[in-house]
């Protein structure tokens, strides 16, 4: 994901929105860098975002975060156009939005584009399947057919049989659900998300987010999400951006975002982090652990582990694939015996896992015998080894300590 | 006095430099008669062909047949205690003897209502859509509103003299307002978020109106049509002054005889006319659930 080896879903260029009167003079002041606050005293005018430019790949997760009055709501409105951009080009599936015309941007967000509201903003006059179905009832899709994928949206989204009531019978939780599933009927291959569950309380937010990481599994859409919550950009996103005052100021993943902050504002979202929430195995990975083949002498080995000071070595096979661990002890007893391979030494089996779980769940595995854990790829070779001391490096902050 | 080294003119306003809007506004009424001739005549005549057939269809049926319409109007509407309520309002007016003048009345509050549904509630989307409309009718409609009932009568008096159809604009005129308003507010009282969702799924500019707004903007619509139609009442008594007919006559007669009696019955009709309205409508507006 979020590689450029694919077009963009949505590729936004130098979006500019400017609310209120005398927008272009507030353009070139923004352009000779006044700042938005000097331009409300100047012209009276808002600046809600100024030159943001991004772009979100096919079935990637991308996160735009920041501060109440950042511009965050105002920038995906932008993107289908809810909200008139003052200037700038956004591109969605390869149509450039900001040129269409009234009956092409139906047609785009009829197909193309799916949005969840912060409130739900569900239709408070129709029943829950009538509001799932409105996408396509105005389409002109026969009332039979509308309600046959209404009620399986709305199995998908766990809500079987509540068709029939009105949104207000129901909760806070099972209402985004239903936005969910309005929003998805139409099948669009982009999601924009302003702040789902923000107004959702805490199990249920977290229960909401595990749902969609769940879902995004199988429907691998491209999703523009707002948040101003940093453990939800954590958990979701695979790139953040962060937004100050209409800019965006630091694209970066969950990892770059928090440890090399481009400045103070972003420094600032992401001082009081968990590491725990976002450092994966990978980022545990120990730079000590020697890796050596079966093959290569108990020498080679011993020279390895005395640069290392490991306990350890972890063994391959010619292709890269886990043998086994052997302790420094049996290498020094093996030294004394005259040359042989590594191969002729007593070999332990060791613990395994996936380089993208999150190292915090590797603790418990760790504690129990202070056994290295070999991380393997989806092809079995090694991606590297997380022991003791590695792991906990990785999840204590070392910018704390100053 | 320090005031004798002014001159006259500034002492005594010169009648000579008095604007003389009264009698702009005779000619002006007097071109607009005479120019738009066609006009109202047409618009008489389409007021007349309404009325008319309202009030057939309301005299020609016998009492009796229009009271158990009314029950079941009330009962399918507000429930059986409406239905008896309503009945029993309209036997209490039989009884009274102002059977035919009560439905002169009803005639007129429904023309003039039906004139507000399909002229105001058209005019209040068309101001929740276009602000600059909204700019122009606002004032003009919170003028309308401090003027008192009265002054209604003039204009159209002298377009149309004086009768049932001087009498029904005059009514539909003043109680035309609220329908405006509360449908101009309906429709932009409905969320913001909500529209955008609307807007999101592909609707049309139609179909966000015919399937989000006016539903959304319904019952503040009722309510607006509701005060209308009471409005509507309240002037049809006092069109009785040019000739409306109907119960207002009857305690114009009264207070102008001094005859209590008289103008106690058609008072009381009246009343219970409005309170059957006003609940009719009332319980048409609230939902269902
Ligand atoms: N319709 C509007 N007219 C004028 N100014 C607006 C309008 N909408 C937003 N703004 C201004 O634009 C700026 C960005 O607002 P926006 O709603 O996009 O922020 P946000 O990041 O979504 O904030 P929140 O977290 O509170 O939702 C704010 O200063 C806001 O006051
Ligand atoms: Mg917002």
């Amino acid at each position: 994901m979020g590689e450029s080896k694919s077009e963009p879903s949505v590729s936004v260029n130098g979006l500019v929105k400017i609310f209120g009167r005398r927008v272009k003079r507030s353009l070139k002041f923004l352009r000779d860098g006044k700042t938005k606050d000097e331009i409300q005293k100047m012209t009276g005018a808002t600046v809600g975002v100024y030159d943001a430019s991004f772009d979100i790949y096919p079935e990637e997760t991308f996160i735009v975060m920041g501060l109440s009055g950042s511009g965050k709501s105002t920038l995906v409105r932008c993107v289908i156009r809810l909200i008139e951009p003052t200037a700038g080009t956004i591109i969605l599936n390869g149509q450039d939005v900001t040129k269409m015309g009234e009956r092409e941007l139906m047609a785009l967000r009829r197909k193309d584009v799916g949005m969840v509201f912060q409130h739900f903003a569900l239709f408070p006059h129709r029943t829950v399947l009538d509001n799932v179905a409105y996408g396509l009832e105005i389409q002109g899709i026969s009332k039979r057919e509308r309600y046959t994928k209404a009620e399986e949206y709305l199995e998908q989204v766990g809500l079987g049989g509540w068709g029939h009531y009105r949104p207000k019978a129901l909760s806070g939780g099972m209402q985004q659900r239903v936005g969910l599933a309005r929003a998805l009927i139409q099948d669009p291959a982009i999601l924009l998300m302003d702040e789902p569950f923000s107004a959702l309380d805490p199990l249920i937010r977290k229960d909401m987010q595990d749902e969609l990481v769940d879902m995004q599994r199988k429907m691998r859409k491209s999703i523009l999400f707002i948040t101003h919550d940093l453990d939800e950009a954590l958990r979701l996103g695979d790139r953040i951006a962060i937004m100050n005052e209409g800019q965006v100021v630091q694209i970066g993943t969950p990892k770059e975002i928090v440890t090399e902050p481009v400045n103070d504002y972003v420094a600032e979202f992401v001082q009081n982090v968990d590491r725990f929430d976002f450092l994966t195995a990978k980022d545990a990975i120990g730079p000590n652990i020697p890796l050596l083949r079966q093959d290569q002498p108990v020498a080679d080995a011993w020279k390895a582990i005395e640069d290392s000071q490991s306990p350890y070595l972890v063994q391959t096979d010619g292709d890269n694939r886990l043998v086994g661990i052997t302790y420094s002890h049996d290498v020094k007893a093996a030294l004394q015996n005259g040359p042989v391979n590594l191969d002729q030494l007593p070999v332990h089996e060791s613990e395994v896992a996936s380089p993208n779980i999150l190292a915090s769940d590797l603790l418990p595995r760790m504690s129990a015998n202070y056994q290295p854990i070999v991380l393997l790829d989806d092809s079995r070779r090694i991606v590297g080894v997380v022991d003791a001391s590695s792991l906990v490096a990785s999840l204590v902050d070392s910018s704390d300590e100053d | 006095m320090i005031f004798s080294i002014l001159p006259d003119f500034l002492i005594e306003y010169p009648s000579q430099w008095i604007i003389p809007l009264s009698s702009w506004i005779e000619d002006a009424t007097d071109i607009i008669i005479e120019r738009g001739d066609l006009l109202w005549s047409l618009m008489a005549s389409v007021l007349r062909f309404t009325l008319g057939e309202a009030n057939a269809i309301l005299s020609i049926l016998p009492w009796s047949f229009m009271i158990v319409i009314f029950v079941i109007i009330g009962t399918l509407i507000g429930g059986r205690s409406l239905g008896i309520g309503t009945g029993l309002g309209l036997l209490l007016i039989a009884a009274l003897g102002m059977w035919d003048l009560a439905m002169i009345t009803l005639a007129l509050v429904l023309v003039a209502a039906f004139l507000s549904i399909v002229i105001g509630i058209p005019l209040g989307i068309l101001m929740s859509r276009y602000e600059s409309l909204n700019q122009i009718i606002r004032p003009v409609l919170d003028l309308m509103q401090t003027l008192p009932s009265f002054v209604y009568l003039i204009p159209v008096v002298m377009i149309f003299s004086i009768g049932r159809i001087p009498a029904l604009l005059a009514t539909f005129i003043y109680s035309v307002p609220p329908t405006i308003r509360l449908t101009n507010l309906g429709i932009r009282q409905v969320p913001e978020d909500v529209l955008e969702a609307g807007l999101s799924l592909g609707s049309s500019r139609l179909q966000l109106l015919t399937k989000i707004q006016l539903p959304l903007a319904l019952p503040t619509i009722m309510a607006g049509v509701n005060q209308t139609v009471m409005m509507a009442l309240a002037m049809v008594v006092i069109a009785s002054m040019i000739g409306a007919g109907g119960l207002g006559v009857e305690v114009l007669r009264g207070v102008g005889q001094l005859d209590v009696g008289r103008g106690f019955v058609g008072g009381i009709c009246i009343v219970i006319l409005a309170i059957i309205i006003d609940r009719l409508t009332q319980e048409a507006v609230t939902p269902p659930e």
